[in-house]
């Protein structure tokens, strides 16, 4: 019954997947379409009939692509056109006008090449991680897409693994990282992993162990730099007053989160708060003037990832400071 | 002087193929084909020699003919019999292979070995990692079936290499093999009218055409090409990835998503009436899909497949004809509706779209 769990996690994932079949092809067509004006909107493709024609025709045309299968997936299973026309136009909403993110130093984000993009993890959910995929793709002048590195769990659940996949995301191991950095993408990995997205309330911004720093070695051995990123708003959405330890080994998660309307309310209860974000990308840590078995190096490794940690926590602090209130 | 090739396996669709092609070879002098039963195919001027390699009769042809190069094909999934039980196949994958080596160990005269394994030896679970390389451990060894054989089969090709090391063994793991003639149970699966598929999951496949599978086993039964080294082991699988679910949209075969048990049970009624080897691993398979790495198949062993998995698939889906659902026909579905619209579909590129936000 893992499953029980995710409900509030397919909320504000997206759930709708393009038509499989012919039969329902014309029941959903007026959906296919629908993600798309809000974007086409803000292109600028002309006020009046015209854009609209062309955003219908640009609609149908991805929705004829989808039914006859004519699309490219690469070896991770990351589908572009979906993640593009669907995926993330599910997501913008709640990027957009619910959290309301606000996006500082994307100009530390490297044109091309591959990065590794580090950050901090919050929230109980990984909403934080998606918000960051928006962020880079829509602030950064060369739209880069973020591959994000997932824990297990998410490739254990149904439909959420098969999401992920399409989204771009892919196990969080060094061989998959490796591959993506040394293709030259841009790679987002969050270190705290579950003991940053499980902890209690009352350890908010307070960075968690970062592994045991694996993510160096990787990004020292493809020779890309890291990018220390500092997301807050996100350990405020679901406030985690307790953990039923009990619930989760039996539900096999590592945490069960209990949080002022969740579980009480129900799925109501898993409505996250409308905070205010901000995602702050850092100056960006070069690792090309190391020698090769420097990657083999613990000390070296525990440097570069106190560094790295070190950068994220200063600009949370600081970011804290400057912050007004949790929602405004 | 002149090679003398044996081929085990010869009974099958893919093993005929493969000692018609080896023949016309000018290096190769005689071909010998082995199976327990007699191929309903020609073998063109191969010879054929029935006999079983669970037995250790296969010594004496090894000795007989002074072969030089084997190629073990008889490691699969299914028999040439139909009907034989899945512990015969297991006897002739693994017991077979125990015997073929032990000849060859004996043979003053082998030079080189060739095995065909198979992709499916990674396993593949949620815990692996998205693309496999030769030396991917796997997280949890298959448990049965055909990729347990193929797992042991490997097991035994290395340590042979190991007591032999003046023959070339060549270990070839190929992904799922499809194609005009493919009768694997995988090929069996797409030509189902209706696919059962496992709810919530969208595994990706990798293909490798027939032809690509004869031209690399050729390949490696020769000496190797200058810059090239022909022994050890490589994943052989065609360029790119696909999807099940676009699998089905291109077959135009609709898909019933099962919840995992469900599929299993279906699984095995599906086998109990003979329709299709719907078998755990295949499930495992349609679960979380295997994709590996191709860099030492092209640097190392220097073979470029003619065929990528979208062409390989591409040339099987002619061959099975129309699903239920053609892709041509859900094409003119929206076509139809761009019409009632006047919506012109060949303006809308994907640069339109790509044009957003």
């Amino acid at each position: 019954m893992a499953d029980a769990k995710v409900i509030p996690f397919d909320e504000d994932r997206p759930r709708r997947r393009p038509p499989r079949r012919v039969r329902v092809a014309a029941a959903t067509e007026p959906e296919a379409v629908a993600p798309l004006p809000a974007p086409g909107a803000e292109a600028g493709t002309g006020p009046g009939g015209g854009s609209w024609d062309r955003r219908i025709a640009g609609g149908l045309a991805f929705l004829r692509r989808r039914v006859t299968g004519d699309y490219e997936v690469d070896d991770f299973g990351y589908d572009e056109e979906l993640t593009d026309q669907v995926l993330m136009s599910l997501l913008r909403p709640l990027y957009d006008k619910y959290f309301r993110v606000e996006v500082k130093g994307v100009e530390n984000i490297p044109k091309e090449g591959g990065a590794l993009i580090v950050a901090n993890h919050s929230g109980t959910l990984p909403l934080d991680g998606l918000m960051m995929q928006v962020a880079v793709h829509d602030h950064h002048p060369a739209r880069r897409h973020l591959r994000l590195l997932a824990a297990d769990l998410v490739f254990m659940l149904p439909v959420v693994n098969e999401l992920a996949r399409k989204a771009g995301h892919t196990l969080a191991c060094a061989e998959d990282a490796q591959r993506l950095l040394e293709a030259g993408e841009l790679v987002g990995v969050m270190p705290e992993g579950f003991k940053g997205i499980g902890k209690p309330f009352g350890d908010r911004y307070k960075l968690q162990r970062f592994g045991r720093g694996g993510f160096v070695s990787t990004a020292l051995r493809a020779g890309t730099p890291i990018v220390p990123c500092s997301i807050v708003g996100a350990e405020e959405i679901y406030p985690m007053v307790g953990n039923a330890k009990t619930l989760a080994r039996l539900l096999g998660i590592p945490y069960f989160p209990i949080t002022p309307t969740f579980p009480w309310l129900g799925p109501l209860g898993a409505v996250p708060l409308p905070t205010k974000w901000t995602i702050q990308f850092g100056e960006p840590i070069p690792t090309d003037g190391y020698p090769p078995e420097a990657a083999e190096d613990p000390m070296l490794m525990f440097n570069l990832t106190d560094q790295v940690r070190e950068q994220i926590q200063h600009t949370l602090y600081r970011l804290l400071v400057q912050r007004r209130s949790v929602f405004f | 002087m002149g090679k003398v090739v044996l081929v085990t396996g010869a009974a099958r669709q893919l093993g005929g193929r493969f000692v018609r092609r080896i023949q016309r070879d000018p290096d190769v002098e005689r071909v010998i084909a082995v199976d327990a039963v007699t191929p309903t195919h020609r073998l063109g001027s191969a010879e054929f020699v029935r006999t079983d390699i669970r037995q250790s009769a296969i010594v004496r042809v090894l000795a007989e003919h002074a072969v030089d190069t084997v190629v073990h094909l008889a490691v699969t999934g299914g028999t040439a019999v139909p009907g034989a039980g899945r512990s015969a196949v297991k006897e002739t994958n693994v017991i077979g292979t125990m015997q073929l080596l032990g000849a060859c160990q004996k043979s003053p005269t082998v030079r080189r070995l060739v095995v065909k394994s198979s992709t499916s030896v990674y396993g593949g679970t949620s815990r692996d990692p998205a693309v496999f390389t030769e030396s991917t451990q796997p997280k949890s060894l298959p448990s049965g079936g055909f990729a347990k054989d193929a797992a042991e089969v490997e097991g035994y090709v290395r340590g042979f290499a190991r007591r032999r090391p003046d023959v070339a063994v060549c270990v070839l793991r190929f992904a799922n093999i499809l194609g005009p003639y493919a009768d694997s149970a995988l090929a069996e699966y797409f030509s189902m009218p209706v696919m059962p598929t496992v709810l919530g999951y969208d595994p990706r496949l990798q293909f490798v055409h027939e032809d690509d599978v004869l031209d690399v086993l050729g390949l490696a039964a020769r000496e190797p090409r200058r810059g090239t080294l022909n022994s050890g082991t490589f994943n052989i699988a065609g360029d790119g990835v696909m999807l099940l679910s676009q699998c089905s949209r291109r077959l135009g075969r609709p898909t019933v998503p099962l919840l995992l048990p469900a599929v299993t049970w279906v699984g095995a009624a599906l086998r109990t009436v003979g329709v299709t080897d719907f078998s755990p691993e295949q499930i495992r398979l349609l679960t979380h899909g295997r994709v590996v790495e191709t860099t030492q198949m092209r640097d190392t062993l220097g073979f470029k497949p003619m065929y990528t998995t979208a062409e390989t698939f591409l040339d099987f889906a002619r061959s099975r004809g129309n699903g239920l659902l053609p892709p041509e026909r859900a094409g003119r579905a929206v076509d139809r509706v761009a019409g009632m619209l006047n919506a012109d579909l060949t303006s809308a590129g994907p640069t339109v779209e790509g044009a957003q936000r």
